[in-house]
C-alpha cells in the first residue's frame, strides 16, 4: 500500500460524497463522538488495543436495531479504485449492525487499503476458502432510482462515514 | 394493411405514447452512463474477454461443476436441489415453506423466480409473497409485468407512481416526490421484512468451489432478506455457476457500469449460506442478537428450465453467458423508443431476451416480436461478454420461419429464387429477395418507377407486402453502376495498388452516383479499379431470417471476389453492412481460411481512401474547401466495426468542418422502416436524429451519410438532401 492508494482512495470516496476522517487508536473515541448520533450500535473491533467507547451498544437487540441512528463496524478492507469497504459476517452481528442504522460508520486500518479489484478479489478468495463465510463490497449508501430520481436510503443506511486508522 | 399488422402496429403505437418517454429517459441515460463508466477501466475490452472466457470455460464443464458445487453447499450446511422445469422448481419451493409453516415470504432481485412464476404457486399455498425492490414492488401492487430486465418499472414515470400509491393506500398525506414515495415503500417493505419467516433471493453468479453466491443491488433490501429471516432459498439458473471466487472480479467490475452506468452498485453481497450472521427475530425484540438460536436453513434450487438443452445448441449456446446486465436493451434505440413490453416474451424482453425466451419458453414466445431487432449491432460492443446478439435474433427468426406454415406458400415457391422452406411469408421474401426486384427494376426504369408510384400499386403493395404507402420507395436507375463502368474508358498510369469496387444491389442500381464518386475518387488517388458482375452480399435475406439463402449468396460472393483477390486486389466496399458481411457474419457462412482472406482485403471505401492518403497519394487530387460545414450521420455496423473515424478524419483533412452524430441508429436499418407495423416506430427513432441535424449548430450544414438506409431515412427525416461523404471527395468531372 501506498500514499498513492490511500489518496485514490479518498478521491473516490469524495466522489462517493462519503465522508471520512483519519485518526490514531488512541483519538477513535473522539472521532466517533463527532460523527455518530445516539443511539449508536457497533461491534468491537478486531483490532489490537482498539475499543469502541461505552456509549457504544455493542449487543443490541432487534429493537436496538431497529432505533438505531448509527452502526458502528470493522471493514476488512477497502478498495481505493471504488471508494468500497467490505464488510464481513461474523457471528457477533457485523452484517446486521452495518445495515439497519441510517448511518454506517466503517473502521479500517490504512495497511488494508487495496487498490483494486483484482487485489481485493485474491483477498477474498483467501478469506472464502479459510473459513469466512460472506463478506458485502459496499461502495456508498444504499441507493434507488426506481422512484424517478435517485434517492438514497432505500432500504439500507442514508450515509456512510469511514474512519481511517493510521498506524 | 393486413389486420395482423395493423394490431402490431397499434400496439407499438400505443407503447411509445403510454410508456415511451418514461423509458426513453431511463434508457438513454444508462446507456451514456455505459459510455463514460466503462472509460474509467484500463482495459475494457481485455476485462470483458477475460469475462468471456470465464462464462465459455464454466458453461462447457456445467456437469461438472454442478457436482462439485452439490459437495461444496452439502459441506456448508445447506442443500442444492436441481429442478428440471417451472413445475418442478413451484412444488420443491413450496414444499420448504410449508415445512417452515411460513406465512410470509420476501423475495429480492430475482428473474429467475418471474420465469417459474413461484409467487402464484406459493399464494395458492395460502403463502403471503412480498417483493422487496422498489421496482418490483410497484409493479406488485400495480399487477403489471416487468418491462425491463434491470429496472423493472422504468416504463412508469413518478407520477404514475404516486398515484398508484395514493390510491392503493391513501396515506394521510398524499405522496409526491421520489424521496416521499421512497422513505414510505421503505417504511412499508421494513415491516413486512421484519414478520417474513423466509427470505427467497436470486443470484447472479454462484462460485463451484466455496458455494459463494453473488448478488449485485443497490437497495440493501436483499442484504436484509438474506439476513433476517432464518431460511433463505436462493433461485437461480444453472448458467450462474463459475467456478471460483476470484472469475468473479471481471463481472463485479463490468456489471454495474454496463448495465445502469454506475461503477458499482453499492452493494455486492458474497454470500456463502448458510451465513453466520445472526437472525434478527423482530417478534423476539428484547433478546440480544447474538443470544439468538441461530439455526439457518438454506436451499440453493437451480433451475434447468431448457437450459442444458440451450447448452447443447451450437446456436443458442452464447445465451448462457449473459449475465443479465441490460446493456443489450439500453442500447438498442427500438428499445428506447417502445420498451420492453412491446418486445413481447413471457419473462425476458430486450436484446437478449429472444434467445432466452426461445431456450425457456418456446418458439412461440420469442416470435411475437422478435423482429424488432433490425441486425443493426450495436448491442455487440455493449455486451460484456461479447455476445453476438443479432445473430441470436436471426437464428430465431429462421426457425420462426420455418416453423410457420402459411398458405400462399404454392404461390411463392416458384418465382423467388431463394433456398427458403415454405414457411417464410410474402413480405419477408421480398425484402430478402430484393436483388431480384431491383435487377427488374432497373431493367424497366423508368416505367418502374412510375409504376410502383402510383396509387394502385402502392395499395397492393401495402396489402400484399407490408410496405407502408408512406414511405418513399427508392427509385431505379436505368443505367447501372456496371453499365457505367463498362461502358467507359478507364487507365489509371503506373496505379499504386489495383482494387475492386464491390457493386452492392443499392450502389448499382439505386445510389449510382455513389459508385461512380467511388470510382472517380479511387482513380485519382492513382488506384486500377474493377467493377465486377458479383452477387449481393446476403444481407437482405438473412435480415429477414432467411439464413440458407443468405449462405448461398455467401459462397457465391466468395467464389466471384476470390479471383481478384489472388490477383492482390483489394476489395472496396461502400455499404457498411455488406462490409459487416464480410467481416462478421461470413465467418458463420465460410471456411475460416476463405472467410480469412475475404475480410482481410475488405475495406470501407471512406477508411480505404483514408490509408490511400496516409501512404502519400495526393491531397489535392480530390475536391477540398476551406470551411464547408457538414453534418455527419455514420452507420450502425460501421460503427460497430470502428471505422466511423475514418470518414471523419478525411473529411477534416480536406478542409471540411464535420459534425458527427451520435445518436445509436436512425430507425431505417434495411427494411425495417418500410414495413408498414413500423413505419411509425422507425420515424418516432429517427426523430433524435433529426433533432441533432436541425440545432443552430447544425440545421446548414450539408448531410452526409455512409448507410444507403441512413440516406433513405435522412431524406424522409430533413428537407435538405442527403449523400455520401465519398460524393463530397470525389473530383468533379
Ligand atoms: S446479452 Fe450481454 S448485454 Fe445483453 S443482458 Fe446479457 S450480458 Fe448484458
Amino acid at each position: 500500500m501506498s500514499t498513492g492508494t490511500v489518496a485514490t482512495f479518498e478521491d473516490s470516496l469524495e466522489r462517493l460524497e462519503v465522508g471520512w476522517t483519519h485518526t490514531s487508536s488512541g483519538e477513535l473515541s473522539t472521532v466517533l463522538r463527532e460523527v455518530c448520533d445516539d443511539p449508536a450500535v457497533g461491534v468491537e473491533l478486531p483490532y489490537d488495543g482498539v475499543e469502541l467507547p461505552p456509549w457504544v451498544n455493542t449487543d443490541p437487540t432487534p429493537a436496538d436495531l431497529r432505533a438505531a441512528n448509527v452502526g458502528i463496524t470493522a471493514a476488512g478492507i477497502a478498495i481505493a479504485d471504488y471508494g468500497s469497504v467490505v464488510v464481513q459476517g461474523t457471528p457477533d452481528g457485523v452484517e446486521p449492525v452495518s445495515l439497519f442504522g441510517d448511518l454506517h460508520v466503517a473502521v479500517l486500518r490504512k495497511s488494508d487499503i487495496v487498490s483494486g479489484m483484482p487485489e481485493a478479489f485474491e483477498w477474498l478468495g483467501e478469506e472464502f476458502r479459510t473459513g469466512h463465510d460472506s463478506a458485502i463490497i459496499a461502495t456508498g449508501p444504499s441507493a434507488t432510482a426506481d422512484m424517478g430520481a435517485l434517492v438514497k436510503g432505500a432500504h439500507g443506511p442514508k450515509d456512510v462515514h469511514v474512519v481511517i486508522l493510521d498506524e | 394493411m393486413s389486420k395482423a399488422r395493423e394490431a402490431k402496429a397499434a400496439k407499438i403505437r400505443q407503447l411509445m405514447e403510454t410508456e415511451g418517454d418514461a423509458v426513453n429517459t431511463s434508457t438513454s441515460g444508462f446507456n451514456e452512463g455505459r459510455y463514460q463508466a466503462v472509460q474509467t477501466l484500463d482495459d475494457y475490452e481485455g476485462l470483458k474477454a477475460e469475462a468471456r472466457a470465464i462464462k465459455e470455460d464454466a458453461i462447457e464443464r456445467l456437469p461438472d461443476l454442478l457436482d462439485q458445487l452439490r459437495e461444496t453447499i452439502e459441506e456448508n450446511g445447506g442443500t442444492m436441489y436441481i429442478a428440471d422445469d417451472a413445475a418442478d422448481a413451484n412444488r420443491y419451493i413450496r414444499e420448504v415453506c410449508e415445512d417452515k409453516d411460513a406465512e410470509r415470504v420476501v423475495k429480492s432481485k430475482s428473474m429467475t423466480s418471474e420465469e417459474i412464476e413461484v409467487n402464484d404457486e406459493l399464494e395458492a399455498a395460502d403463502v403471503d409473497v412480498v417483493e422487496t425492490d422498489l421496482g418490483e414492488w410497484v409493479l406488485q401492487v400495480a399487477d403489471e409485468a416487468p418491462s425491463h430486465i434491470v429496472a423493472p418499472a422504468i416504463h412508469k414515470s413518478r407520477e404514475a407512481i404516486a398515484d398508484l400509491f395514493n390510491e392503493t393506500f391513501e396515506p394521510d398525506e398524499p405522496l409526491q416526490t421520489a424521496e416521499e414515495l421512497t422513505m414510505f415503500a421503505r417504511q412499508q417493505l421494513g415491516e413486512l421484512i421484519e414478520g417474513a419467516d423466509v427470505g427467497m433471493t436470486g443470484a447472479n453468479f454462484i462460485t463451484a468451489d466455496t458455494g459463494t453466491m453473488a448478488l449485485v443491488t443497490s437497495e440493501g433490501n436483499a442484504r436484509k432478506t438474506a439476513v433476517v429471516p432464518d431460511t433463505h432459498v436462493a433461485v437461480a439458473g444453472v448458467e450462474k455457476v463459475v467456478p471460483a471466487v476470484e472469475d468473479l472480479q471481471p463481472f463485479i467490475e463490468l456489471i454495474g457500469k454496463s448495465g445502469t452506468g454506475q461503477n458499482i452498485t453499492s452493494y455486492i453481497s458474497l454470500l456463502t449460506p448458510p451465513v453466520e450472521s445472526p437472525t434478527v427475530d423482530f417478534d423476539d425484540p428484547d433478546t440480544p442478537i447474538t443470544e439468538n438460536e441461530t439455526d439457518r436453513d438454506f436451499h440453493l434450487v437451480l433451475i434447468d428450465n431448457g437450459r442444458l438443452d440451450m447448452r447443447d445448441d451450437e446456436q443458442l449456446r452464447e445465451t448462457l453467458y449473459c449475465i443479465r446486465c441490460s446493456a443489450c436493451s439500453n442500447v438498442c434505440a427500438n428499445f428506447q423508443h417502445v420498451g420492453g413490453h412491446a418486445f413481447g416474451g413471457e419473462t425476458y424482453s430486450g436484446g437478449i431476451g429472444t434467445g432466452w425466451e426461445a431456450g425457456v419458453e418456446g418458439l412461440d414466445s420469442a416470435a411475437e416480436f422478435n423482429d424488432l431487432c433490425t441486425g443493426c449491432s450495436r448491442c455487440t460492443t455493449a455486451c460484456p461478454v461479447n455476445i453476438d446478439i443479432p445473430w441470436i435474433n436471426t437464428v430465431v427468426r429462421d426457425r420462426v420461419n420455418r416453423g410457420e406454415v402459411s398458405e400462399v406458400d404454392w404461390l411463392v415457391d416458384g418465382l423467388t429464387p431463394d433456398e427458403e422452406p415454405g414457411g417464410v411469408s410474402l413480405q419477408k421474401r421480398f425484402f430478402g429477395n430484393f436483388e431480384t426486384a431491383a435487377k427488374v427494376g432497373s431493367t424497366f426504369a423508368p416505367v418502374s418507377n412510375w409504376v410502383t408510384q402510383t396509387s394502385v400499386s402502392r395499395n397492393l403493395m401495402e396489402r400484399f407486402l407490408g410496405i407502408d404507402a408512406r414511405r418513399e420507395l427508392p427509385s431505379f436507375q436505368r443505367e447501372t453502376l456496371k453499365d457505367w463502368f463498362d461502358a467507359r474508358d478507364s487507365h489509371v498510369q503506373n496505379p499504386t495498388r489495383t482494387a475492386v469496387l464491390y457493386p452492392d444491389v443499392y450502389t448499382n442500381h439505386v445510389q449510382v452516383e455513389r459508385g461512380k464518386a467511388a470510382v472517380r475518387t479511387l482513380e485519382a488517388l492513382g488506384v486500377d479499379v474493377v467493377v465486377p458482375d458479383v452477387r449481393s452480399s446476403g444481407r437482405a435475406p438473412l435480415s429477414q431470417g432467411m439464413i440458407a439463402t443468405a449462405e448461398d449468396h455467401a459462397h457465391d460472393v466468395y467464389a466471384g471476389l476470390a479471383e481478384y483477390i489472388d490477383e492482390g486486389r483489394d476489395i472496396v466496399v461502400i455499404e457498411p453492412s455488406d462490409l459487416a458481411m464480410f467481416d462478421n457474419e461470413y465467418e458463420k457462412f465460410l471456411s475460416e481460411k476463405s472467410f480469412q482472406r475475404l475480410s482481410d482485403s475488405s475495406f470501407e471505401v471512406m477508411e480505404y481512401v483514408f490509408g490511400l492518403l496516409e501512404n502519400g497519394a495526393p491531397t489535392d487530387a480530390l475536391e477540398s474547401t476551406d470551411s464547408e460545414e457538414v453534418a455527419y450521420h455514420s452507420h450502425c455496423q460501421q460503427r460497430t466495426l470502428g471505422l466511423e473515424g475514418y470518414t471523419e478524419a478525411v473529411l477534416a483533412d480536406l478542409g471540411y468542418d464535420v459534425a458527427t452524430s451520435d445518436v445509436e441508429c436512425c430507425g431505417m436499418a434495411g427494411s425495417f422502416g418500410y414495413k408498414s407495423e413500423y413505419y411509425e416506430l422507425s420515424m418516432d427513432v429517427g426523430s433524435e436524429l433529426q433533432g441533432q441535424f436541425q440545432t443552430d449548430e447544425t440545421r446548414n450544414r450539408t448531410v452526409v451519410a455512409s448507410g444507403t438506409s441512413c440516406l433513405e431515412q435522412l431524406d424522409s427525416l430533413l428537407r435538405r438532401p442527403s449523400r455520401h461523404p465519398v460524393e463530397l471527395i470525389a473530383p468533379r468531372r
